[in-house]
């Protein structure tokens, strides 16, 4: 397996409430190619934004390993996990998460304050980050300004401006109207295809899950 | 790298209205704080003004103030056979033997209040050289005259020229204003000191004895002649300037630790106000903080910004609070001094060591009251955080 971008081995998860153990995953492997678009679907509480969330480093497995891009980052402490994930992830969440106060650029611009890019090396990356979403002309807009399909692109162009490992995606249409769902799921494919970006993508919308190469199923915490 | 600052700024715009409510708590606390260190302060210049660096004034060891001092004519003569003592240009020594007697007069502002009258020699205005009269005459000696300072005049029914007012069983004649600079002097009556101990029988002695040094430099020579002198044991001897800032010591420290008492109280308020409006500001932004904390801000960039977000609000309470204090220069208020027991009209007065004072303590407010919702802010766990929305 040379070419897994990926590799989720033996992983679980368990939550603790209270004194009682709620298990979220149970033992999974997964394997995600250099390139791949993988899609994770399932019922709500099946673990798929548990394995996301491992997968990005924003979590840690009970047990199990997930090396990703040759670096085991469950042996990582949590600054050098910060690290990575500033240079390796690049995140899109269901509701965007821009912040309100900044402007589209300034957005984008926030990875790449973690770099040791110039300030102009910096406004180079976003404007083209923005041009590639095709919001090159709505750099000094702040979020409320935008359409909840144009706040997604700004999300996605602040999700590629580092030019990341790779792209996690977290229910990318699940706050869209369908015709937006459908332009971000092609601006997604694109970055996919045209970009060669790995995309691993949580989602619970058939038509959003057509557009990526491998779909998995998880149920109460089990690929099935 | 840091979370950048506009981020914290652009935040206060968002939520005028608590970060406004903030500030004014702040400014306030502020305000109180910095205008009683510069009550404490404004009494302490006054009284400094008050006295002169090359002159020295005698009074007895074991006196609170001057009204408690006697200096009787024997030890006055021997005084004045000691070393080191200024001479006019008529050969005599510059000295005054003065008296003071508290009387009390009726304020503008209603009720009586205590004023200092003070008996002095003629030679007084080339030992006080920052004493003038500005309007009308001196005393004359054997008259039965009083000249009046600066406060005086403002603050007393009745304190006109020509007009008299009564003490020690006669009337006096006002017949004429000085002013000290602003320094104690301002405060007094001053009269010819032969009458003064005439009207109150007092001919046995002064309360103390100021000179001018013939030299400035010379002070510890004259103490050591003054020490080796058996009969003076029972007095001692300080620069003038040294004596009446002693002289406002127990008044100043007073202010100062009612003020401060005051306002740490108060400040307990503005800076559990500042930890609501940070809490809130934490509650309100959990999923920008996941967001930031995902997107590879560290726990400490979030805790950094939080904290700087309420050391802002609070510096510029503080800003505000030292402002609207630093108008207070303009007001004067006469106060009872403790040492002296009659009024003493002062200035509220600013020092650098107040504007840095009154900035350390806002700047701690909004360290107390940052500092928790800070760390709540840090602590979260990512996933928790990007869950709350």
């Amino acid at each position: 397996m040379s070419n897994s971008i990926i590799q989720v081995q033996n992983v679980s998860k368990s939550y603790w409430r209270d004194s009682l153990e709620v298990p979220v995953l149970n033992d999974i492997s997964i394997d995600v190619h250099e390139g791949e678009f993988l899609g994770l679907m399932g019922p709500s509480g099946s673990g798929k934004t548990t394995l996301l969330n491992l997968i990005a480093g924003i979590d840690r497995p009970s047990r199990g390993n997930v090396i990703v891009g040759g670096i085991d980052i469950t042996k990582l402490n949590e600054s050098n996990l910060a690290k990575w994930r500033s240079r390796h992830i690049g995140f899109v969440f269901q509701f965007y998460n821009l912040l309100p106060v900044l402007t589209a650029f300034e957005n984008v611009e926030l990875p790449l304050l973690l770099t040791s890019l110039s300030k102009a090396e910096r406004k180079k990356h976003v404007e083209l980050s923005l041009d590639v979403v095709g919001l090159g002309d709505r750099i000094h807009h702040y979020p409320k300004q935008l359409s909840g399909g144009q706040e997604q692109r700004v999300a996605i162009a602040r999700a590629i401006v580092t030019d990341p490992t790779l792209l996690v995606a977290d229910e990318p249409t699940g706050d869209l109207d369908k015709r937006s769902a459908e332009e971000i799921m092609i601006l997604l494919e694109r970055l996919n295809t045209e970009f060669k970006k790995t995309i691993v993508m949580v989602t619970h919308d058939p038509r959003a899950a057509e557009k990526a190469k491998v779909v998995h199923h998880l149920d109460k915490g089990e690929l099935s | 790298m840091k979370i950048p600052l506009k981020y914290t700024i652009r935040n206060f715009k968002s939520r005028k209205l608590t970060t406004i409510i903030t500030v004014a708590g702040i400014a306030m606390v502020v305000f109180v704080f910095a205008a009683v260190l510069m009550m404490a302060y404004g009494i302490q210049k006054t009284m400094i003004a008050t006295g002169c660096t090359d002159n020295v004034l005698i009074a007895r060891k074991s006196a609170y103030g001057e009204v408690s001092s006697i200096v009787v004519r024997d030890d006055y003569n021997t005084i004045l056979t000691l070393p080191h003592i200024a001479k006019a240009e008529d050969g005599k020594p510059l000295v005054s033997g003065e008296t003071v007697i508290v009387i009390g007069l009726e304020r503008r502002s209603g009720g009586l209040s205590n004023v200092t009258a003070r008996g002095v020699a003629r030679t007084v205005f080339t030992l006080r050289p920052q004493v003038k009269i500005v309007e009308g005459r001196a005393f004359q000696q054997g008259a039965r005259e009083v000249i009046a300072g600066a406060s005086i005049r403002k603050n007393f029914i009745g304190a006109e020229l020509g007009n008299t007012v009564s003490f020690g069983g006669d009337t006096w004649t006002i017949v004429g204003y000085f002013e000290a600079g602003g320094s104690g002097f301002d405060s007094e009556f001053w009269v010819d000191n032969d009458q003064l101990q005439d009207a109150f029988n007092r001919q046995g002695g002064f309360s103390t004895v100021t000179f001018k040094l013939d030299d400035p430099n010379s002070f510890s020579a004259f103490k050591a002649a003054f020490e080796n002198e058996p009969r003076l044991q029972q007095f001692e001897p300080k620069i003038e300037q040294k004596f009446f800032q002693e002289q406002s010591e127990s008044l100043s420290t007073f202010i100062n630790i009612l003020g401060i008492f005051i306002t740490v109280i108060f400040s307990f308020g503005a800076t559990i106000g500042a930890m609501i409006t940070m809490y809130a500001a934490v509650a309100n932004r959990i999923v920008e903080v996941g967001t930031l904390r995902a997107l590879g801000f560290k726990r400490r960039s979030v805790l950094s910004a939080f904290l700087m977000e309420s050391i802002a609000i609070s510096l510029f309470g503080g800003l505000i609070g030292l402002l609207l204090a630093s108008l207070l220069q303009f007001f004067s208020l006469s106060m009872l001094n403790f040492s002296s027991f009659a009024e003493l009209q002062f200035s509220f007065a600013l020092s650098p060591s107040i504007v840095l004072s009154s900035l350390f303590f806002s700047l701690f407010m909004g360290i107390a009251g940052g500092f928790l919702p800070a760390v709540r802010a840090a602590r979260l766990k990512i996933v928790d955080a990007l869950r709350a929305g």
